[in-house]
């Protein structure tokens, strides 16, 4: 049976057990006239069948469609015959690969033999036992905890207090997800993490000059030497946030300047929101505009003058993401800038202080932690954003200051370690996790301390 | 005497001799920041126009019109009209039969292959379709604008420069001369391209459509909206109506404005050691997709939806609490309906975002290669970003411009999202 048309169902039972709760609420105090003996109002009685009747069958539903991919495939490899079965384990999720494809009536990447193929039918045949189990299971919890609900139902029984109880566990579970989810990130890349540096050790990870991931599958292989040294990667990042920053900074804030203490209302209201649009265009929407529009413009630009610059430089992945981070910036210090008290900048102008200098010398300073806030935010932004990287910068790993040549950030190696096909235990593959667990440190500091600085900053005037 | 004088001197002279310096600065202070606000305008100006003017002309393709000739004993020559048979025959045959009458000039095997490559290689089954429609049309001859190749097409628009030396440019002087000689007979067309909209990738730059990545991206979205909705909401409402003050919620606090900020990448690893390599859900699948975009909007809903919880005031609770209600009643019947258009409008400023996001969804394999289009969220897809990422690294100059395009559309939803987002917030916020 079709998940979908389980779930339909399980709908259906739960509009039936409503109508069925609300009757029998009424039933027992002898219909509508009775309705003041009950101690909550009838639609409480329904809502109370119906949540029985529905949450845990869905919940099964539920767990079954995250956990049946895992057990079907360990169960079709303890049915393989031992000779399949002991090889290393590459070869073996190779071999369930074709398996699964087999049994889904894809194109398989090696010769069917008749094992394989048993293997392939054993695991449709479990799959539609599967299916047929979880219908009969799911409906037979559903229509169990429902009449349990229903016979339950009478005058005295609180069902409003029993429902609001069960929605607020409900709501106490959706805003643990976020937890989860942390909880989630932090595991999934630690334990990655882990074990890649069960092979690698973490200094030579940290500290390591070069990086050239591609492991050697043969001892007298060139050039792949399996080098795993982060420090190109971070010296890339933090090259082109630099220069992000160095074209984001500046003209975020004098934009924000400008609009909160000189512009027209009017200007303000159509300007503001132009501004905020670059922060809503997709990032790969910027990167196609740095590697086929700026990128080649700079090489242009570099060749008239006489330099020799990377088609992949620096410079263009660079100014582009100061673009994306515009928006940001301004946002941001306008926030700050609005909330110093205008008693502070009437004082400065009582004196004779021009706007400039009211600016410079009195809103400034007093804004400047929750600007610096900003800044660190756009920071993290930058060192995280993935795609504009990705098409515009490039692959090779230099340790260089010079923004002409091509350099690889952090994020460009997770995406072109993991992208495409992968044995999942490789020290390559594991790589990935290990620099997304930096990644993760890196970003996660620096939101803390700025989020610190303009909560801190806020309280001082508030 | 000196002396006197300076002691004499007051003030107001020491400021007017300033005076001029100081007005200069503040003029060019206040130019520095009117010249950020216009590079802002710029940068947005520029980005817009370099894609329309980029990816305007994907919106029509060349088609070449001939006299095509369904020749009865290529197609069927048992005049079964069996469908199965008929897919099998050599309808490139029907396809170029009309060309070589055009050009009769052409005759050694080299030239006549250039010369076929005019021609899509869809093009005999544009054919082979218009047979399966209707086989009455097998033995009559028909007036039919036949796909024209990219490099056929690129020419006819302007994108190839024709006096560059012949060596550097794709098309050579002979092709050029046959698409001059096609134009002058009036037989090149371009036409509304239908097909970019509703096929799905391919390799060939004129067959290839966003349609798979669209419907691709409606599932996605249509995943994430269904999970990240109810949660967020349920979540905001925990947080700001029932949670008492204390260290946990101080720690989801905290935990979700840092969520915000985490880079989107990241997520994407959670999906794939976690959805796909754990619970073994099928890659590439819009599920999977969704599932991750739901985490990853999540903490901008649930910002969006307490602070719109926060805007109601608090006298409706008082009055709904005063007339016996009790709090889950309060918040369901009286907070909750107040508060809602602020929620959804930050679900869609929420479901924009996800629209555009492509680094969690290349960790998740969505980047294959995808002719068909997805009839489901299990299905094996790409999402509209996705598919321009793929596009901007083909080397045809033809996908530049499909890019583009689909880049424009891609703006073009978002645009209509945000503006709705916009709307909805004009018309139903309420000042207290």
């Amino acid at each position: 049976m079709q998940f979908s048309v389980l779930v339909m169902i399980l709908l259906g039972v739960m509009a039936a057990a409503y109508h069925l709760g609300r009757r029998r609420s009424l039933a027992s105090v002898g219909g509508r006239s009775g309705v003041r003996n009950l101690h909550s109002l009838p639609a409480y009685y329904g809502f109370y069948t119906a949540l029985w009747a529905g949450l845990p069958a869905l919940l099964v539903a539920g767990l079954w469609v995250f956990f049946e991919g895992s057990l079907i495939t360990s169960m079709v490899v303890q049915s393989l015959p031992a000779s399949l079965r002991d090889v290393p384990p590459e070869r073996l999720g190779l071999l369930v690969n074709d398996i699964t494809n087999l049994a889904n009536g894809n194109i398989v990447s090696t010769q069917v033999d008749a094992g394989m193929q048993r293997a392939a039918d054993h695991m449709n045949e479990l799959r539609t036992i599967g299916r047929v189990a979880l219908a009969a299971v799911a409906l037979s919890i559903a229509l169990a905890a429902g009449s349990l609900a229903w016979r339950a139902i009478g005058p005295k029984m609180r069902a409003r207090n029993r429902v609001e109880r069960i929605v607020s566990g409900l709501l106490i579970g959706s805003s643990l997800i976020a937890i989860l989810t942390t909880v989630g990130i932090v595991l999934s890349v630690l334990f990655e993490s882990f074990r890649f540096f069960q092979k690698i050790p973490v200094t030579d990870f940290l500290f390591g000059l070069e990086w050239s991931p591609q492991v050697a599958l043969r001892a007298d292989q060139v050039g792949a030497s399996g080098a795993f040294g982060s420090v190109p990667l971070f010296a890339g990042t933090l090259l082109i946030s630099f220069i992000a920053l160095l074209v984001a900074v500046p003209i975020g804030l004098m934009a924000a300047i400008y609009l909160a203490d000189y512009a027209s209302p009017r200007l303000r209201s159509y300007a503001k929101p132009v501004l905020e649009v670059l922060a809503g265009v997709p990032t790969v929407v910027y990167g196609f505009f740095a590697a086929l529009t700026l990128a080649p413009a700079i090489r242009g630009a570099g060749e008239a003058m006489g330099m020799t610059v990377s088609s992949e430089s620096a410079l263009a992945a660079g100014l582009v993401m100061g673009v994306m981070i515009i928006p940001f910036v301004s946002s941001l210090s306008d926030d700050v800038i609005n909330a110093v008290p205008q008693s502070l900048r009437d004082a400065a102008y009582a004196l004779g202080a021009t706007r400039s200098e009211t600016i410079r010398q009195v809103v400034l300073p007093a804004a400047l932690p929750g600007i610096m806030g900003g800044v660190l935010l756009a920071a993290s932004r930058a060192i995280g954003e993935t795609m504009i990287v990705v098409m515009a910068a490039g692959l090779s790993a230099n340790l260089t200051a010079n923004p002409l040549e091509s350099v690889t950030t952090v994020t460009v190696q997770i995406v072109t370690l993991l992208v495409g096909d992968q044995e999942f235990d490789s020290a390559k593959t594991l790589a990935a996790f290990a620099l997304g667990l930096l990644l993760f440190i890196v970003t996660l500091g620096l939101n803390i301390v700025a989020l610190h600085i303009v909560r801190k900053y806020r309280e001082q005037y508030e | 005497m000196t002396d006197q004088k300076d002691r004499h001197k007051r003030t107001i002279d020491i400021v007017n001799a300033s005076l001029k310096r100081r007005y200069a600065r503040e003029r060019r202070f206040k130019a520095m920041g009117l010249g950020a606000v216009i590079l802002g305008l710029l940068f947005v100006s520029a980005l817009f126009f370099d894609i329309f003017s980029k990816g305007y002309t994907a919106f029509v393709q060349t088609h070449i019109e001939l006299e095509v000739y369904f020749d009865p004993a290529v197609i069927d020559p048992d005049g079964k009209r069996d469908l199965e048979e008929i897919s099998r025959a050599d309808f490139r045959k029907i396809a170029r039969a009309p060309l070589v009458k055009l050009f009769p000039e052409v005759t050694g095997r080299r030239d006549k292959l250039a010369l076929y490559s005019i021609l899509s290689s869809g093009a005999p089954y544009q054919l082979l379709n218009m047979v399966k429609d209707d086989v009455a049309v097998i033995g009559q001859t028909l007036t039919i604008d036949l796909i024209a190749d990219d490099d056929v097409d690129m020419l006819v628009k302007g994108h190839i420069d024709r006096h560059l030396p012949a060596a550097d440019r794709r098309v050579n002087d002979t092709m050029i001369d046959w698409i001059d000689r096609l134009e002058q007979l009036g037989l090149v067309k371009k036409k509304f391209n239908t097909r970019f909209f509703t096929n799905g990738d391919s390799r060939e730059p004129e067959l290839a459509g966003i349609g798979g990545a669209a419907a691709g991206s409606f599932y996605t979205l249509l995943v994430t909206l269904a999970l990240s909705f109810p949660i967020g909401v349920g979540a905001a409402l925990y947080l700001e109506e029932f949670a008492p003050k204390n260290r946990w919620t101080d720690l989801i606090e905290v935990n979700i404005n840092n969520l915000a900020a985490v880079p989107s990448i990241v997520f994407g690893l959670l999906g794939l050691a976690m959805f796909i390599n754990l619970f073994g859900l099928p890659r590439s699948a819009p599920l999977v997709g969704g599932l991750v975009l739901t985490l990853m909007t999540l903490p901008t809903i649930i910002i969006a939806s307490r602070a719109a919880l926060k805007s109601v005031p608090p006298s409706i609770r008082e009055a709904a609490l005063g007339v016996g209600a009790s709090k889950m009643q309060t918040v369901f019947h009286h907070v909750l309906p107040l508060a809602m258009p602020g929620m959804l409008t930050g679900t869609i400023i929420g479901m924009a975002q996800a629209l555009g996001e492509t680094a969690p969804l290349l960790m998740i394999g969505m980047v294959a290669f995808i002719v068909d289009i997805p009839g489901g969220p299990l299905d094996p897809s790409t999402v509209l970003p996705v598919q321009v990422y793929l596009w901007a690294d083909s080397p045809e100059r033809a996908f530049v411009e499909r890019t583009s395009a689909a880049i424009i559309m891609l703006l073009l939803f978002l645009i209509a999202m945000n503006t709705f987002a916009v709307i909805m917030r004009r018309r139903f916020e309420r000042r207290w």
